[in-house]
């Protein structure tokens, strides 16, 4: 709300000019030829004369019409603290237009037309949704907006960043799970083991964690680290590396490696440590995020379990 | 004819009367806003940047960032649907100079804090393709091995807060410190990581 002196100022200053202005035309207009003429002005520049015509009657009539569109303009969007004639719809209610308000009524207008569609999609179970081709479509469009920028257009992740269409799963893959993860977010945490294993029992370790998926190592000292394994590693990893799905803990028994499975990177995340972090997405999706997120965990279910 | 020949012939006059019809709208829609809680008064909740952060924002500042991303989500369904919610003025008081920006190479940045991992971010300022292939933002390597200069922390405090800035005497004590020996994607994952966070973690 602006103050009474201020109310006054911007009236008189944009008002004022608008009028100022039509006085201008009409003063200016006084003088001026009605026809054409072979008259000049008198100048003369450079040896170049100007006739004394009058101004293009169109061109004077832009210079009303803007003039004119000033005052309606201002009547149908207001001015200061008057709000004008113009309604929108927010709230069943019909109000003044404020750039916030028409905000909401765009907002409403849309989640009215909506809403029917998210009703009927909650209303269906994942494993049940998975096969409808129009909802996997409105998923898609909310992953590629939402969730494509870390896990990729293709959802085949990238390093540190979980791929999404290979059934494999840190946190578990039923749609309870995935809705769980994407509304909540994950905070996945690996502590930096060398100030427990030490330099030579991390690279004994490496060589354990290759052995456990059959990738080429060394026995020896694979053999050497078993037992550091089932001490520090086996609390999260379980004793036989298959993982554990309740905190997050990958299988270390499989193919598919997260953060690589060369040497050099499982020296570098026994060494260090890892933290990957999901973010929680129920605030992030704005408006109907609980139906989005539906759409969403039945898109990226369908990723791993449709043939 | 009236005598418009006279401004036309005098330099000063004309400088005068365009600076008059320039600012005639500036009159209007920018002076009564010095004087409304609207802008003037922060948010609730705002706090100024952390020492680690200035550092971070003028590290964005160098880098050029503002250039292509804005930091200013306007009212319209499309741009709350895809950054959050919009931008109000009383959240950018302590932003000297703030940046909106006008012009958007990529995206929107204004309701960037906690959308992504630090770790993303740190592998996208790495390189961008690592994690986004159809990007085509430059790369900023650098950022992991140059470090924050703290030494000119506490003064660039110390000037925020004659315009302003709430920062107290210990935020400007402890500025250097707080800063000592962090790289400059530290500082700048911590600046991208808080904005907007003060509406959007309401």
């Amino acid at each position: 709300m602006l103050s009474t002196f201020w109310q006054i100022w911007v009236t008189v200053i944009v008002v004022g000019s608008m009028i100022g202005c039509g006085l201008l035309i009409t003063y200016t207009s006084r003088g001026m030829k009605k026809d054409e003429t072979t008259e000049t002005t008198g100048h003369t520049y450079d040896g170049i004369e100007e006739f004394d015509n009058p101004l293009p009657r169109w061109w004077v009539f832009m210079f009303w019409g803007t003039i004119i569109f000033g005052f309606l303009y201002i009547g149908m969007y207001g001015l200061g603290n008057f709000k004008g004639f113009l309604k929108l719809e927010v709230d069943g209610e019909q109000v003044s237009w404020t750039s916030e308000n028409q905000w909401k009524a765009e907002v409403q207008a849309f989640d009215a037309k909506i809403a029917p569609l998210y009703e009927k999609y909650s209303a269906i179970p994942v494993e049940e949704l998975v096969h409808d081709e129009e909802a996997l479509m409105s998923g898609q469009r909310l992953y590629k907006s939402n969730c494509s920028v870390c896990h990729g257009t293709s959802a085949k992740g990238a390093k540190g960043f979980p791929n999404l269409t290979d059934n494999d799963w840190l946190y578990g893959g039923t749609p309870a799970a995935i809705k769980q993860t994407i509304s909540y977010g994950r905070q996945g945490v690996m502590p930096a083991q060398e100030s427990i294993l030490g330099a030579e029992g991390v690279t004994d370790m490496v060589h354990y964690v290759r052995s456990l998926s059959g990738l080429s190592h060394e026995e020896e000292r694979a053999e050497n680290a078993e037992a550091n394994f089932k001490t520090y590693c086996a609390v999260c990893h379980a004793q036989d590396g298959t993982g554990n799905q309740l905190v997050g803990a990958p299988n270390l028994t499989d193919e598919v490696w997260l953060y690589g499975g060369s040497s050099k990177e499982i020296e570098f995340t026994l060494k260090h440590g890892r933290s990957g972090n999901m973010p929680a997405h129920k605030d992030i999706l704005g408006s109907n995020a609980d139906a989005k997120i539906h759409l969403l965990t039945t898109y990226v279910y369908s990723l791993s379990n449709k043939e | 004819m009236i005598n418009h020949d006279k401004i036309e012939k005098s330099l000063p006059l004309m400088v005068i009367m365009i600076v008059i019809a320039l600012s005639w709208g500036g009159l209007a829609e920018i002076v009564p806003l010095f004087w409304q809680s609207e802008t003037t008064e922060p948010i609730e909740g705002l706090k100024p940047l952390s020492a680690l952060e200035l550092e971070g924002r003028d590290i964005y500042i160098r880098e050029g960032c503002h250039v292509c991303h804005t930091q200013m989500v306007r009212p319209f369904r499309a741009e709350t649907e895809r950054y959050g919610p919009y931008k109000v003025a009383a959240e950018d008081v302590y932003e000297h100079p703030f940046l909106w920006g006008s012009k958007r190479t990529g995206p929107d940045l204004a309701r960037l804090g906690g959308r992504y991992s630090d770790e993303w971010h740190r592998a996208h300022m790495y390189n961008p393709r690592d994690v986004v292939p159809e990007s085509i933002m430059p790369s900023y390597p650098w950022l992991f091995d140059d470090k924050v200069d703290g030494r000119v922390t506490p003064k660039k405090m110390k000037a925020l807060r004659l315009v302003g800035v709430p920062y107290t005497d210990e935020d400007i004590e402890g500025a250097k410190a707080a800063v000592h020996g962090k790289t400059e994607i530290e500082a700048l994952v911590a600046y991208l990581q808080q904005l907007g966070t003060a509406v959007t973690k309401r």
